[in-house]
């Protein structure tokens, strides 16, 4: 027989501990016990489970701990008392009250407003009614070993995708991009933004109809208006069943009258949609069996039970199917890009989705908890820096009889207290700055006094905040001997010391990371903006020829505009100076590889593009009209040349949709993004056919304003029912900063605060430790050491800790930089400086922080200090 | 006293405490209405009965006789009272009186 004795599973034993009554623990358990022992021969799995069954059937009434009788009693007379005592509390320190929420407001502030900017991004689209089913039809094609994906859908897909996969949706919308179209009534004007598209789209769209309803598309050459629009056309009169005219030539019948669309909606900026199937017939390129022309966007609803992934692998090869085999290069697929993933989740590498605007989510979520984290941090080294003030307190708390949970409660409510008013302090702050908030951030956030879930969320945000940063000086506290405390001889225990020493350099490591990453992305986006251009837009206007009549006075424009001297130069491109619009493969040359098939960037010129943006051309020469034979010619940029490995281009033979001689190499314009190489482009002639817009370069002799409104005054006179609509070249070009800049200052702001945040904690901790050493000063001081020496001592440790974060925040920021410059082709090299400068900033503020705690110290009367002893 | 009568597994916990005479505690009443009464029951049950006697007056406790068995812990001896034999006397009588009063041949339906 087995002698020894087993035990019990612990687990259960201690539950029982826990909730018995304390007479009866140990007959009770005593009885376990021993009946644990009569099971000896049992497998030990079953003795654990009749163990736990007997065990769980002791939790009736009689047995467990009563809540009743001297412990209930006074709940709410304690809480009153803790509160008093910590209002009372906050009143007598005013000045360390007012760092300590001061510090929590900023970090609450700053939470908050992030957690309404990640809000607002989240609930893009969210207003659609058909949120879920929603979907975007995109193409990915595969050239050269890159899969690209992109939007432009051919014009018979919408036809099969009805035709064959009706029940998948229930409804295909087709549509033509975006764009702005002058829309006249009468003798009004307007030039908007809108499109042609075919009878689903108020649904897809979700228009607000004020006027009408959504089924106003389907009649006859129809349109609907936003009420923005109809404002503009109609002023306050009832548009309904009035005509407008587009482009001055198409007659459309108003049906109805939408709301604005909202900023956030995938679909803002339209301001009207018109009736696809008048549009059709008027523009005569469209060939409507062309699978390989991708010129329209094309939207689907999908119908109530269809699942969009699958739906997205029936229609991947319709487009392959429909194309004769000889031609199927690029192994194209089509699928569903679903309206939940169109604000924040646009962005593809090689046909795989990898995120896009939700890493700013990510990023700036995580930033806003990091700060509220300092906050919290920095909270906890404040107060218990206080704790030697507290402990005479605590002493003579414990000698009446307060238990420890008691007090660790009445530090906690203290804690709360704080926390709450930080909340209502920084509910406030926040609806101050959120109008600067919008404009830093591009967006129209109000702030939601009505949401409940906005308070609620802020409420747990401050009660979190308050647990938090309570918990360790309501723990620590309250630990403290009453004997020692009362008596003086109280010391803090060395773990104490080395908790909150960690805290500081975890602080400060977060302060110094974000300091340089701020640095590295300013100098990313110096880098970027001293990259050079390769051309010139100084006092350089481009104006859209959105109008046929743009077309048919080209040339009167240009010899008036030149002849009146208010320009120097007149041209016209297929793009903007700030896009490239066109890319088109089919190219062949001599010399090329056999099976390369290569994608070059489009631009159709006039003959004096180059002068007038001043590009600079480095081999051959620049379009002529002198030259007839230069209708097939063709300028390269340089990657061109690079990516067609080329000798020696000039005069050579390029076979396109006709054959071009290449007359010249330019160096590489920097076009799109800065952050990205310039691709392979190719410039042409074509004066009339693809031209889209009008290059002036004005006259920098005259001043702008009046040459602008002569320049205006010239086209009112020629296309007289066209508005004048133009924009700076340089406006265009400044607008691709923008977003840096924006996130640039964004994270300036949150370092800057940061860094500041980390300085009241340290504050808090030089407070603490310098006034545990201020008898050693004092003795010291008498003994006659200089007063530097003593700053020395006092700052010697706290250097020693920022040089810790520093060190630990180094190779941190480092990897995180690194990852983040990946992400763009062109980027500036890691400067070693940067580094060094934010460690340099960093210790400068510590000791600037540090010695406005010693100082007084160092400076103070060592008899007062001792006299005590 | 609050109730008037013995609950059905009061009077069995009662039995047992007579029949365990020294040594009535927790665990062996337990085991002995097991035994005896072929009547399975939870510890915790048995407890609860105890408390509910002792609460009434039927029954008196003290702590005594700790044991390596129990891991050193002393255990709940139960004694019954005079008036929880009194009790126990009336609950028998009461219920052999009706016994009786059930003519035989109704008996041997059942």
């Amino acid at each position: 027989m087995n002698t020894r004795k087993s035990h019990p599973p612990r687990l259960p034993s201690i539950l029982l501990r826990l909730i018995l009554k304390k007479e009866l623990r140990e007959e009770i358990l005593g009885d376990l016990y021993e009946y644990y022992q009569e099971l000896e021969d049992i497998p030990n799995w079953k003795r654990t489970v009749f163990y736990w069954f007997h065990m769980l059937h002791f939790i009736r009434p009689f047995a467990i701990i009563q809540l009743e009788g001297a412990t209930k009693l006074n709940y709410y007379g304690m809480f009153k008392h803790n509160l008093k005592v910590s209002y009372r509390n906050l009143l007598r320190r005013k000045s360390y009250s007012f760092i300590n929420i001061g510090g929590l407001v900023l970090g609450l502030s700053i939470t908050l407003l992030i957690s309404l900017w990640i809000h607002d991004e989240l609930s893009f689209d969210k207003e659609n009614d058909h949120y879920e089913r929603v979907a975007r039809v995109m193409q990915k094609q595969t050239i050269n070993g890159e899969t690209i994906s992109h939007m432009a859908t051919p014009f018979p897909l919408h036809i099969e995708l009805e035709k064959i996969y009706g029940d998948d949706f229930e409804s295909v919308v087709t549509s033509t991009w975006f764009g702005d179209y002058i829309l006249t009534k009468e003798e009004t004007v307007v030039t908007t933004r809108g499109a042609f598209m075919s009878s689903g789209a108020p649904e897809i769209m979700s228009l607000n109809m004020l006027k009408g309803n959504r089924n106003g598309l389907s009649e006859e050459s129809a349109v609907l208006i936003s009420s923005a629009t109809a404002r503009a056309l109609f002023g306050e009169n009832d548009p309904v069943g009035k005509i407008i005219k587009v482009h001055d030539e198409i007659d459309l019948n108003v049906s109805g009258v939408f709301e604005d669309i909202p900023a956030t909606s995938s679909f803002h900026g339209v301001t009207f949609v018109g009736n696809w199937d008048i549009y059709v017939p008027k523009m005569e390129w469209i060939n409507k069996t062309a699978w390989n022309d991708n010129s329209f966007q094309l939207f689907v609803l999908l119908s109530e039970n269809a699942n969009m992934e699958a739906v997205s692998k029936k229609i991947a090869l319709i487009k392959s199917e429909n194309t004769p085999p000889e031609k199927r290069l690029y192994d194209t697929k089509i699928f569903l890009h679903p309206m939940k993933d169109w604000h924040l989740r646009s962005n593809w590498e090689n046909g795989v989705k990898t995120g896009g605007e939700i890493q700013y989510v990510w990023w700036f979520g995580l930033i806003g908890a990091f700060v509220l984290l300092l906050a919290c941090v920095n909270f906890m080294n404040l107060s218990t820096a206080q704790s030697i003030r507290k402990a005479k307190e605590v002493g003579v708390r414990k000698a009446i009889g307060t238990s420890r949970s008691q007090l660790a409660f009445q530090f906690l409510t203290e804690s709360m207290l704080i926390a709450f008013i930080a909340f209502i302090l920084a509910s406030a702050v926040t609806f101050m700055m959120l109008p600067y908030f919008n404009v830093f951030t591009n967006k129209a956030i109000n702030f939601p006094f009505l949401e409940t879930s906005f308070w609620l969320a802020g409420l747990s945000f401050a009660f979190i905040t308050g647990l938090i940063s309570g918990s360790y000086p309501a723990l620590y506290l309250s630990s403290f001997n009453a004997i020692e405390a009362l008596k003086g001889t109280f010391q803090t225990a060395l773990s104490a010391v080395l908790f909150r020493k960690v805290l500081v350099v975890f602080q400060f490591t977060i302060s110094v990371t974000l300091i340089i990453g701020t640095l590295t992305i300013s100098q990313q986006i110096n880098y970027a903006a001293e990259r050079p251009l390769g051309y010139d837009f100084d006092g350089t206007i481009s104006i859209e020829m959105t109008s046929d009549a743009h077309y048919a006075k080209t040339d009167v424009l240009r010899n008036e505009l030149l002849a009146s001297g208010l320009i120097t130069h007149f041209t016209q491109s297929s793009a903007p100076l700030t896009e490239v619009w066109n890319e088109n493969d089919g190219f062949s040359w001599e010399g090329m590889d056999a099976g390369f098939v290569p994608m070059f960037c489009i631009s159709y010129v006039s003959h004096s593009y180059g002068e007038t943006i001043d590009w600079n051309i480095v081999e051959g020469r620049d379009f002529s009209t002198e030259f007839a034979s230069d209708s097939t010619a063709m300028i390269i940029n340089e990657a061109a040349l690079a990516y067609m490995q080329l000798d020696d281009p000039i005069n050579k033979k390029v076979r396109w949709y006709k054959d071009f001689k290449i007359i010249g190499v330019v160096k590489d314009l920097l076009v799109e993004s800065p952050f990205s190489e310039v691709r392979p482009s190719v410039y042409v002639i074509d004066p009339s056919n693809h031209v889209n817009f009008i290059l002036l370069k004005l006259n920098p002799e005259k001043p702008t304003l009046e040459t602008i409104v002569s320049v205006e005054s010239i086209f009112e006179e020629n296309l007289p029912k066209v508005p004048f609509d133009f924009n700076f070249v340089s406006d265009d070009h400044n607008k691709k900063f923008n977003q840096m800049n924006r996130i640039a200052t964004i994270c300036q702001i949150f370092a800057v605060l940061a860094v500041f945040i980390s300085c009241l904690g340290l504050f808090g901790l030089a407070s603490f430790l310098v006034e545990q050493r201020n008898k050693e000063i004092s003795i010291r001081k008498v003994l006659g050491a200089p007063l530097f020496t003593l700053w020395k001592l006092l700052s010697k440790e706290f250097v020693f800790l920022v040089t810790i974060s520093c060190a630990i925040a180094i190779p941190l920021a480092f990897l995180g930089s690194q990852e983040w410059l990946e992400n763009y082709e062109y980027r500036t090299p890691t400067n070693w400086w940067i580094f060094f400068l934010a460690c340099l900033i960093t210790l400068v503020i510590t000791i600037v922080t540090i010695s406005f705690r010693s100082l007084r110290l160092v400076k103070a009367n060592p008899a007062e200090i001792l006299k005590d002893e | 006293m609050s109730k008037e009568y013995l609950g059905e597994f009061e009077e069995l916990v009662l039995l047992m405490i007579i029949l365990l005479g020294e040594d009535a505690y927790g665990l062996a009443i337990r085991n002995a209405l097991k035994e005896h009464a072929d009547r399975k029951a939870t510890i915790g049950a048995v407890h609860g009965t105890i408390n509910r006697l002792q609460k009434k007056g039927l029954i008196s406790s003290d702590l005594g006789g700790a044991s390596e068995q129990r891991g050193g812990r002393r255990k709940r001896l139960i004694t019954i009272t005079s008036d929880g034999k009194r009790m126990l006397e009336k609950s028998q009588e009461i219920k052999l009186s009706v016994w009786e009063k059930i003519p035989d041949l109704a008996i041997q339906k059942l």
